[in-house]
């Protein structure tokens, strides 16, 4: 290991934390040789939240991703002995937190981790100084323990040298002035030790990274936020005990805190408190510190209430004569819009990447996954939910970022239902309709930033109209129902009988113009993109290995034109994912429409009656086929369009300049009057709808760790261009799947108390015999989306299965909040539920 | 047995000082607020003597009003009542505040002072002018011993021992008496939680000092952080084989051999 400071390196990590020594060992394995890893501070304890955190790791979650991440992580700190098994205990003050615990278990078998229930008596003999007379039940993790974060890192700077023979520099007490880019591509760090060139760089500063990345002329969406933590010792009841810790760690998840043994002390760390953010530019100067940067001192009369809850949780231990407050601080770490960390490329910079905002639990998987993703672009755990993209040209201003990370301070130990709406810095993208669809009482749900009408309380009266039909899937149960209404499934009928507009769906919109742009795309798609102009293709995206990076729709709108379409989660990451593509010498120009054009769609057996009624051009069946796309005029609107529908309905997607958008929505909405045209929400488009079409939805359905073939989409076959991923691609095709995507239905919605349940997404597949279905590449069946087909009468799952349970009439299980429902396999594959031949579609 | 313990709220140390921009004052945001360690042991030893020989302990300060943090500091460490004499948060120099704690010590028992043990720190950690508790001694006519760092009290006597060069210096001091105390003589204790907990609900009676200016008063021009010394540290070796090197060290440069 060199501790000169060199003139250039291939690699250039800026943050010797967890992360930053993760990732300088994990790219050293994937094959970097020649890595400068620097830190403003000194070793191994640079002054970052590594090291104050309590070190503690429960690893069942409710986010797939994040549950992954952190066994993985555990397995790494395991295997540099640096992890301790303690067991973790969240324990449950009310019943509402029971019902939150049973959706534990859920989680946990969902994602192949350990995890059960445990009654009072069962937390006593475990955690034998808990006060269990406030203490309803618990969830334990026996997978959860304790690490050592500043050894794993002297672990893993050891094992990079090893890999690199000695090609790895550690620069410690080196601070960066600047990043210096060039043309939008990487050049070098200048630091006070010099100006190092760099191939590539990544920002794993923690919360400093908005600083490094600024430096470099890009946003980056994190403020440093207080967790409060004390410790309290020596604790004469842990003498008895050797070691770090014999008793495991607990969460008191209703007061939203923790309580673990550290040796003699009882670490009390709190979330409860109202939150604090700090600017980045407060944080002192390792000098300035007394304990260290990020461990200012403790905000008492924000601790007064932690300390009333823990004293009634264990009385004993902290009422310890002998025992006192000796650590108290202000501890802080990385916070994000949505909690999530910040990972990978920084699109506005070649080579530049992100590997901020990662706790202690989740960083040796992360350094290690981003490691694949920079070295071989696809990572084993699939990173979407953290792509640092996902906030690109909306969700960057410090405004925004305070906001959210104010509101999402208490959602850390909350009960957070999957469909919670964000409340802060709303409405902050909407669309031309936004002004209508309010005045019709739109209930907005927040997508990538976009106000989308969920559901329109105008349509109400479509309950009742179709109460027939709907009978046995209106909700009841109150969870169920939370962030739902039954409107939906009226809108839904009203649509497949009448017409429906739907819009604006947050789109990302992406025009690729210039010579080289067939034979670019070709080498993006997995579908041919070679078509006549006016065609369109609906393709998966994917990585070399074959998983999924997106799937989406591009339309040919000249010779050297293409307009592609995709999902508004994924756009900031497909945006990426594509510019970072585009060969150096090729003519490809990237134009991002997206807020530029407003998308309209019109659906259902009358659409082509509305909208024929209103444009110049005929839209007959003839003049303008399914699966195309041409310019048309919606009454005084220049707009175009595009013939197909993720409802599985006769119509259209019109996308019309946004400056145009509410002429085009009055337009259309006076011409539908005869035929009762309705506006309809997402909740249509995105769930019901697509359900009953069996269309996938990227980060549900498809994911890195899936293929096309398993996904039941290879209508493509292979295409005879070259495309990344094509050869796994070819593979997947011929091997027998490991799991195929079926759509199932649930067979028996009551639940031991009476009432019908209905699922939401992420619950575990079961065997008849209870036991949750995997197969043989170790991935867990769970529902990858839920939602009521009004059309089809059943509530539908779609799920991963493998071959022996994916055979359509096979009876297993779906488990819900601790219960088990029966289901029934209703389609393998792709093939629609409803209007399987696409007869509507094709009308 | 009443003792008083009088307490005063600095900067923390440990980290490198930084003034405010007109440099009348230490920018402590980043550093926080304690009190003087000499003083963190005045209360210590006002909690044990009580503790020994039954009585009460009070904590005193002369502070804005965020001292109330380090008087219930004093108060989580178990002392029985805390004094708050209110400022506008200037530094009012050793004369005035002694006059406005003498006082106020006065004002607590109607005019007479009321404690049998009147500690100080030695000196306050940010202005260390080794003064205040003195000039109360003076004011209030009492007996004063310094830099103290053992204590014990018999039959109204304190028995008060002195570090001095080569042994010990030993006192016996009527009571009442003043004796400022100097870090070493006890440990202070870690606040339980509980005992935080209840500080922080404890009613800290107000009283507003008066000021006293005149001769002698310290006016404050400003302030200026010393250079922090960069010096850098070599290793000269290790094991045996260094032990040449350290000679020649210690003989040529640091010439104490």
């Amino acid at each position: 290991m060199s501790d000169d400071f060199p003139a250039a390196a291939e690699t250039v990590i800026i943050g010797a934390g967890i992360v930053g020594n993760s990732l300088a060992y994990h790219l050293a394995k994937e094959g970097r040789r020649d890595i400068l890893l620097t830190d403003k501070g000194p070793l191994p304890d640079p002054g970052g939240s590594t090291g104050h955190a309590s070190n503690f790791l429960m690893p069942v979650e409710h986010s797939k991703e994040m549950t992954h991440l952190t066994r993985r992580s555990i397995e790494q700190y395991e295997d540099m002995d640096t992890f301790t098994r303690s067991g973790g205990l969240e324990v449950a003050r009310t019943d509402e937190r029971m019902a939150e615990l049973r959706r534990r278990v859920q989680s946990a078998k969902a994602w192949g981790e350990a995890g059960r229930l445990v009654d009072v008596e069962e937390i006593e003999e475990m955690v034998p100084y808990l006060n269990t007379d406030i203490i309803k039940g618990g969830f334990y993790s026996e997978g959860a323990g304790t690490c050592d974060p500043l050894r794993a890192g002297e672990v893993m700077r050891a094992r990079a040298d090893a890999e690199t023979d000695g090609g790895l520099t550690v620069s410690p007490n080196t601070e960066v002035l600047d990043v210096h880019v060039e043309d939008g591509e990487i050049q070098a760090v200048e630091t006070d030790r010099g100006t190092v060139e760099a191939g590539e760089v990544v920002i794993a500063a923690g919360l400093w990274s908005p600083k490094i990345a600024d430096m470099a002329g890009v946003d980056m969406p994190l403020t440093p936020a207080v967790h409060q933590m004390v410790s309290v010792g020596p604790i004469s009841f842990f003498e008895d005990y050797e070691g770090e810790i014999s008793f495991p760690v607990v969460r008191d998840m209703d007061t939203q805190m923790y309580e673990r043994q550290h040796g003699n002390d009882l670490e009390v760390g709190s979330y409860q408190h109202r939150p604090i953010l700090w600017d980045v530019d407060d944080v002192p100067s390792i000098d300035e510190a007394p304990l260290s940067p990020t461990q200012p001192p403790l905000t008492e009369d924000a601790f007064e209430q932690s300390m009333a809850d823990a004293l009634e949780i264990v009385p004993e231990l902290l009422d310890d004569p002998q025992a006192g407050v000796r650590h108290e601080i202000d501890g802080l770490l990385s916070v994000t819009p949505d909690g999530m960390p910040l990972l990978g490329p920084l699109q506005d910079v070649d080579g530049l990447w992100s590997c901020s905002a990662v706790w202690i639990k989740e960083a040796p998987a992360i350094g290690e996954a981003v490691a694949q993703w920079m070295t071989r672009g696809w990572s084993e755990i699939d990173l979407h939910g953290s792509d640092v993209n996902r906030f690109y040209e909306y969700g960057t201003s410090k405004q925004f970022v305070e906001n959210r990370a104010h509101e999402g301070f208490q959602k850390i130990y909350g009960i957070v239902h999957p469909a919670e709406q964000w409340q802060s810095s709303r409405p902050l993208r909407t669309s031309p309709f936004y002004n209508r669809q309010e005045d019709l009482g739109a209930r907005f749900f927040e997508a990538a930033g976009w106000e989308r009408p969920q559901w329109f309380r105008s349509n109400e009266d479509l309950v009742r109209k179709y109460n027939e039909e709907l009978e046995g899937l209106l909700r009841g149960n109150e969870w169920d129902s939370r962030w739902w209404s039954n409107t939906i499934l009226g809108e839904h009928l009203h649509m497949r009988d009448h017409v429906a507009m739907v819009g604006d769906m947050g789109f990302g919109k992406f025009d690729f113009v210039g010579s080289d742009v067939v034979e670019y795309l070709e080498k993006m798609a997995v579908g041919r993109v070679d078509v006549d102009v006016g065609k369109t293709v609906y393709t998966p995206i994917l990585a070399e290995n074959g998983g999924f990076v997106s799937d989406l729709t591009m339309a040919r709108m000249g010779p050297e034109q293409y307009r592609v379409i995709t999902g508004g989660a994924a756009a900031g990451a497909d945006r990426a994912w594509f510019g970072s593509h585009i060969p150096e010498d090729a003519d490809v120009e990237l134009i991002d429409r997206t807020e530029s054009l407003c998308t309209l769609g019109v659906w259902g057996p009358d659409a082509r009656n509305v909208v024929q009624s209103v444009t110049e051009e005929d839209v007959s069946h003839e003049a303008f086929p399914p699966y195309t796309a041409q310019h048309i005029t919606v009454g005084e609107v220049d707009a175009w369009a595009m013939r197909l529908s993720y409802v599985g309905e006769l119509g259209w997607e019109i996308y019309a300049p946004m400056g145009q958008g509410q002429r085009l929505w009055d337009v259309i909405a006076e011409a539908g009057e005869e035929y009762d045209i309705r506006p309809v929400g997402m909740g249509v488009y995105g769930t019901t709808g697509r359900m009953e079409k069996g269309y996938r939805l990227h980060g549900h359905e498809l994911e890195l760790e899936y293929n096309p073939a398993e996904a039941g989409l290879t209508f493509h076959g292979v295409k005879e261009a070259d495309f990344i991923g094509k050869e796994a691609y070819a593979q997947a095709i011929e091997e027998a799947n490991a799991a195929t995507l079926c759509t199932l239905s649930v067979d028996d919605h009551t639940s031991s108390d009476g009432e019908r349940r209905f699922m939401l997404g992420n619950e575990p597949i079961l065997d008849q015999d209870g036991e949750v279905i995997v197969d043989d590449h170790g991935r867990e069946s769970y529902v990858t989306s839920a939602g009521t087909g009004p059309s089809v009468g059943k509530h539908l799952l779609m799920a991963y299965l493998p071959p022996e349970h994916a055979e359509e009439g096979t009876s297993l299980q779906v488990e819900y909040m601790g219960e088990q429902y029966p289901v029934t396999v209703e389609v393998v594959g792709s093939r629609p539920l409803f209007d399987p031949k696409n007869e509507r579609i094709r009308s | 047995m009443h003792v008083l313990a009088c307490i005063k709220r600095v900067p923390n140390t440990g980290a490198s000082i930084v003034l405010t921009d007109d440099e009348q004052h230490i920018d402590a945001s980043n550093l926080g607020f304690t009190m003087s360690p000499h003083e963190e042991c005045a209360v210590e030893e006002a909690i044990q003597l009580t503790e020994d020989h039954g009585g009460s302990s009070h904590v005193l300060t002369l502070g804005p009003s965020e001292a109330d943090e380090q008087l219930r500091t004093g108060l989580a460490m178990q002392a029985d009542e805390a004094t708050l004499l209110e400022t506008d948060g200037e530094e009012w120099g050793p004369r005035a505040t002694a006059a406005a704690i003498a006082r106020g010590i006065e004002h607590q028992g109607d005019g007479e002072n009321p404690f049998d043990v009147l500690l100080f720190g030695n000196e306050s950690a940010d202005t260390a002018n080794y003064q205040v508790g003195v000039h109360v001694a003076k004011r209030l006519g009492l007996p004063c011993v310094t830099g103290i760092k053992s204590l014990e009290i018999e039959d109204g006597t304190a028995i008060a021992g002195r570090e001095v060069s080569g042994g010990e210096e030993i006192y016996r001091v009527d009571l009442p008496a003043v004796i400022t105390v100097k870090e070493g003589i006890n440990e202070p204790r870690y606040a339980s939680m509980r005992a935080k907990m209840r500080a922080r609900n404890q009613e800290i009676p107000t009283l507003e000092p008066a000021g006293e200016s005149g001769p002698g008063t310290l006016e404050k021009i400003r302030l200026e952080a010393p250079q922090t010394d960069d010096s850098e540290a070599e290793i000269l070796g290790e094991g045996p084989e260094a032990v040449p090197d350290v000679i020649e060290v210690l003989e040529s440069e640091v010439e104490v051999l």
